[in-house]
């Protein structure tokens, strides 16, 4: 199993590469002409996306939260919505 | 290494596709009935793809030396409108025994809708009645974690299910765990952007280990890679992983899970023999 200096190494620059281009897809958001985003939730969830990115975690689980943070919710009462 | 790929879309695949796989060392392939980029109007259209998918396909993979078996059904994108379901579920029988018929699928949710859930549950139905193992896509991007839940929980409400029988595909880093804690097999799609990496792949397989555990490429009339499992082996060589383990999950899993299926009729490559 390599160390994880070496998986950084190997990793670096195509996280750079990827963390500049959401830079820059934010950056041609803001420089767009019409309106703004404020009331759209995306945007939100991109901020807290970041926020989990750069927060500490023991178990590894990053990705994951990310997907759950861009999952619709699951109901378990959904059977009862359907009438299933 | 020889290698399957457990779900391609070859009918929307040009023939070099084949050569280039089998060059990459695929020796057989398995397509489930899919949605093919507008709803079809009848029956007979799903008669025609059916006829397609068992006739046509085997004999275009064969010139390159891959055997190719298929799945049948109406895909959840369709299951939309339950009428024309209901016609194409009462059709598929017709299909069962033909050899390289591995089942149902892929059939599965899309928007999660009520429509679709019905419709899921007939066709699983149909695989009890005529004792076919299965094969499930679940939904895309932000609909992927309800959507499985949702599937998982029909399925456990059947008693009769055989799991391992049940491969649960496209699942990604929020959902493999649910698909295998339940005793189900599980499917990892190499697809750009609404999928998964070969990188993550590796990453799933290190983290649960390669038991139930599938991987392929769903290469279609969409930007896809067919060669995403090659991608794949690479990636866990150069992780300095053992063949063993990579052979399990490209090659002995699939075999193990298509055995199910009384039409599974694949054939080795013999040791020694020079083949395409």
């Amino acid at each position: 199993m390599p160390s994880p200096k070496q998986i950084f190494d190997e990793s670096f620059l195509t996280m750079r590469s990827k963390l500049i281009d959401i830079a820059a897809n934010l950056d041609r958001i803001d420089r767009a002409a019409d309106g703004e985003l404020s009331d759209d939730p995306r945007r939100a969830r991109i901020d807290e996306a970041i926020d989990i990115l750069s927060a500490e975690t023991s178990d590894a689980d990053r990705a994951k939260r990310l997907q759950q943070l861009f999952s619709r919710p699951y109901d378990v009462k959904w059977r009862r919505e359907f009438g299933l | 290494m020889d290698y399957i790929d457990p779900h391609i879309h070859m009918v929307s695949r040009i023939t070099d596709d084949y050569e280039t796989l089998a060059r990459m060392g695929c020796v057989a392939i398995s397509e489930p009935a899919f949605w093919a980029g507008f709803d079809r109007g009848t029956v007979d259209g799903f008669r025609d793809y059916f006829r397609q998918l068992v006739d046509v396909e085997p004999k275009r993979a064969a010139q390159y030396g891959i055997q190719h078996f298929c799945w049948l059904c109406i895909n959840a994108k369709e299951a939309e409108n339950v009428s024309l379901s209901r016609e194409v579920i009462a059709m598929i029988p017709e299909f069962l025994d033909r050899p390289g018929v591995l089942g149902i699928g892929e059939i599965g949710l899309n928007k999660n809708t009520r429509n679709e859930a019905i419709i899921f549950l007939e066709h699983l139905q149909l695989a009890i009645n005529y004792d076919q193992p299965i094969l499930i896509h679940t939904p895309h991007l932000e609909d992927k974690y309800q959507g499985t839940r949702m599937i998982l929980d029909m399925l456990e409400d059947d008693s009769r299910i055989d799991r391992s029988k049940v491969l649960v595909d496209h699942v990604e880093e929020h959902t493999i765990g649910e698909v295998l804690d339940r005793g189900f097999w599980a499917g990892m799609t190499l697809y750009p952007i609404t999928k998964c990496t070969p990188a993550r792949a590796a990453d799933m397989i290190e983290k649960f280990g390669p038991e139930r555990l599938m991987t392929n490429s769903a290469g279609d009339w969409g930007p896809s890679k067919p060669t995403a499992v090659p991608d794949l082996i690479f990636e866990l060589r150069r992780r300095g992983h053992d063949e063993s383990l990579i052979r399990k999950v490209v090659y002995e899993n699939p075999i193990e899970f298509f055995s199910n299926s009384r039409n599974f009729n694949f054939k080795a490559r013999e040791e020694g023999k020079t083949a395409v």
